[in-house]
């Protein structure tokens, strides 16, 4: 065991501190063991749905990829130029593999932060091990796909991602489920090791379903010179969703940088907050969050800067776009600043889309419902993310595909 | 036939009566120049003609080409063949230039080379159509856009609320030619303080709004010489004359 047990049982029933408390028995543990397969040879309705979260099960434009479906690990692979230069496999396997990974391994969160982080520590179900070697800069993306194909059922991943010094890689990560699964659980621990001079740009994508269930856990952790932006996209149905990932900016010169996008749809509980701590000297923080609540849905939009150093820089974006008179957008920006020095500061907006902007777009010739479905996917622009070319394209792609079917 | 004639017409935004009895008959391949003080109800005037619903329509009409569009919906109005520069458009995030301009030129072939053909001939480069719709855009850069949207559009009518106010002198040299270029067999309605854009499109007919009404009509320079000289308060006193009698 990597962890005192003891210390991880007493969490197994400890809600977390925000998002609906969810009954951990009501899922279910068991499902089929799936053997490994070339991932080009999955099954259609898979590789469909993995290509709506940005996973390309041909690997075009991809050097590495990671598949789990439930709890099995059915392909893990790159390319053979890229020997010696990353590596990827199963937590599972690296952990057997690497002696040192333990000190890695829940030292960012808390593995008994709450019930999640304690089940996935009990019920632990693979994850990936990334690690890109010293001074390689991998300019195309490596992929993981999180995929659940069992109805009802709990996956538990565990992952660790380590760039070490001076390198740069995109990382695109799909969650998703089967056609057939309405509901389930999935709880994701992402560990992000960030060493001097590294750059990762990290792109999630989440596809759930009307009754399912998420809370990711992810913390990063920042050295000097090194540059983290995550990008985080959710336009699908999602019973419940509730994360709150924390990036540590220890390093002199260190940048760490939070995109999202989230549609809430249906009677969607989207709960998603980014915090920023500025340790080190020259840090800088940016939370910029687009959040669209439709139909019932209810989005929480957190934002958190904390500034710890005397000489760091912050700032937290929140626009909230209600398009139902029955949706919510609850905007929580937060500024701590713990020195002087430290410069915070934060823009919220939430309201309904302007009506001078649909008068606009209409004496262009759109009509009123063009008119606003224009705006919203206005709204859903994947230019706030700074992607490279052919990621954006790529994304924004997913994001037009995706916003047909919900507008 | 008239390409826009309006009859009577008042209009009230939020219970306030911003126009009062306004007549005005633009004939078919006329521009028209209105004039007046800051507030006297122009920019109200092109949107009620648009048909944007704060500006309610208490009594009058409004026709285009021979059709009373007094109930319409703007896109309606719009698909008609009115097309508009705004004075003050407001910024929409996410939305592109090209978005509107792809919309435009959509069954035309080769839309994409006529999208670049635009841009040059408004003095943009092509980066601009990616950029956010008059989010930061300078105020030459609003008057240009507004511009490019006509052109992309090609209404038979079009309204102009200042495309000169803002404006350097060498844009100002693009935009006249262009606008002149784009008024030939075509009709327009154009809103003016300083009259920098009369020197290089010709009009037909100048009208005073003062206070929502029409004070007076006339020959454009005479009376862009007169406001120049000596302010609106001389169309002041006419406006009373008329009332007198
Ligand atoms: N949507 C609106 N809501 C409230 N008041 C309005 C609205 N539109 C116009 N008004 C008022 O109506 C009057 C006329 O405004 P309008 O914009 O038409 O003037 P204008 O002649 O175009 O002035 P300017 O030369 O300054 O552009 C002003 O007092 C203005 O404040
Ligand atoms: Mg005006």
């Amino acid at each position: 065991m990597l962890k005192d047990r003891e210390e991880v049982l007493k969490a197994v029933d400890k809600p977390a501190s925000l998002g609906p408390d969810l009954e951990i028995k009501d899922y279910i543990r068991e499902a089929k063991a799936l053997y490994s397969c070339p991932v080009s040879s999955l099954p259609k309705e898979i590789a469909d749905q993995s290509l709506k979260v940005g996973i390309r099960t041909d690997e075009k434009d991809r050097i590495g990829t990671y598949f789990q479906i439930d709890h099995s690990v059915v392909f893990q692979g790159f390319q053979k130029a890229f020997e010696g230069k990353i590596e990827l496999m199963s937590t599972t396997e690296a952990i057997k593999k690497y002696d040192w990974l333990k000190d890695y391994w829940w030292k960012l969160i808390p593995a008994n932060m709450d019930k999640y982080t304690a089940l996935s520590e009990l019920n632990w179900d693979h994850g990936y091990f990334i690690r890109v070697l010293e001074n390689q800069k991998i300019m195309f993306p490596l992929q993981a796909c999180l995929f659940i194909s069992t109805n009802g059922l709990n996956q538990n991943v565990h992952n660790v991602v380590i760039i070490e010094p001076n390198s740069e890689a995109q990382i695109i990560t799909g969650c998703t489920v089967h056609p057939n699964v309405q509901r389930g659980l999935h709880v994701g621990i992402t560990e992000f090791y960030l060493k001097k001079g590294a750059k990762l740009t990290f792109t999630m994508i989440h596809n759930w379903a009307q009754n399912f269930d998420a809370r990711p856990r992810t913390a990063v952790l920042l050295e000097d010179d090194a540059t983290f932006v995550n990008n985080y996209i959710c336009l699908k149905p999602v019973k419940s969703l509730q994360t709150y990932p924390v990036a540590y900016c220890k390093g002199s010169n260190s940048k760490a940088r939070f995109n999202s996008i989230i549609f809430g749809v249906g009677n969607s509980n989207i709960d998603l907050g980014a915090k920023i701590v500025l340790q080190g000297p020259r840090s800088k923080g940016e939370v910029i969050t687009h959040a669209i609540a439709s139909d019932s849905s209810q989005i929480y939009s957190r934002g958190l800067l904390i500034g710890e150093h005397s000489d760091s820089k912050a700032h937290l974006e929140c626009r909230g776009l209600l398009v139902s008179d029955r949706a919510f957008i609850h905007a929580i920006p937060e500024l701590i600043g713990k020195v002087s020095g430290t410069e915070l500061s934060h823009e919220a907006a939430v309201g309904k889309i302007a009506e001078e902007q649909i008068r606009y777009l209409m004496a262009r010739g759109f009509s009123e419902a063009e008119a606003r479905s224009l705006i919203v996917r206005g709204f859903m622009d994947v230019t706030i993310f700074g992607l490279p070319d052919a990621l954006r394209d790529e994304m924004r792609r997913i994001v037009d595909e995706t916003a047909k079917g919900v507008l | 036939m008239s390409s826009l004639s309006i009859e009577n017409l008042s209009v009230e935004v939020n219970g306030k009566r911003i126009l009062e009895g306004v007549n005005l008959a633009i004939p078919k391949g006329e521009v028209h120049v209105l004039f007046g003080p800051n507030a006297s109800g122009k920019t109200s005037l092109l949107m009620t003609i648009l048909g944007f619903p704060n500006y309610k329509v208490v009594s009058g009409e409004i026709w285009f080409n021979g059709v009373n569009i007094t109930n319409m919906s703007t896109d309606e109005r719009v698909r008609l063949g009115i097309g508009v520069a705004f004075q003050n458009p407001p910024a929409i995030r996410g939305v592109k230039l090209a978005d509107i301009l792809h919309n435009f030129l959509k069954s035309e072939p080769e839309a994409k080379k006529k999208e670049i053909e635009l841009c040059e001939t408004l003095n943009f480069t092509e980066d601009f159509l990616s950029r956010d719709l008059n989010l930061c855009f300078s105020g030459g850069e609003v008057k240009r856009s507004e511009l490019l949207q006509i052109l992309a559009q090609k209404p038979s009518f079009i309204m102009l609320d200042e495309p000169d106010s803002g404006v350097d002198v060498e844009n100002l040299g693009v935009i006249g030619k262009v606008i002149n270029d784009f008024l030939k067999e075509r009709s327009g309605l154009l809103i003016t303080h300083l009259g920098y854009i009369l020197r290089y499109v010709k009009a037909d007919k100048a009208h005073v709004l003062i206070e929502g009404k029409v004070a007076c009509s006339g020959k454009p320079i005479k009376i862009l010489d007169q406001i120049l000289k000596e302010g609106y308060g001389w169309c002041e006193k006419c406006l009373k004359i008329e009332k007198k009698c």
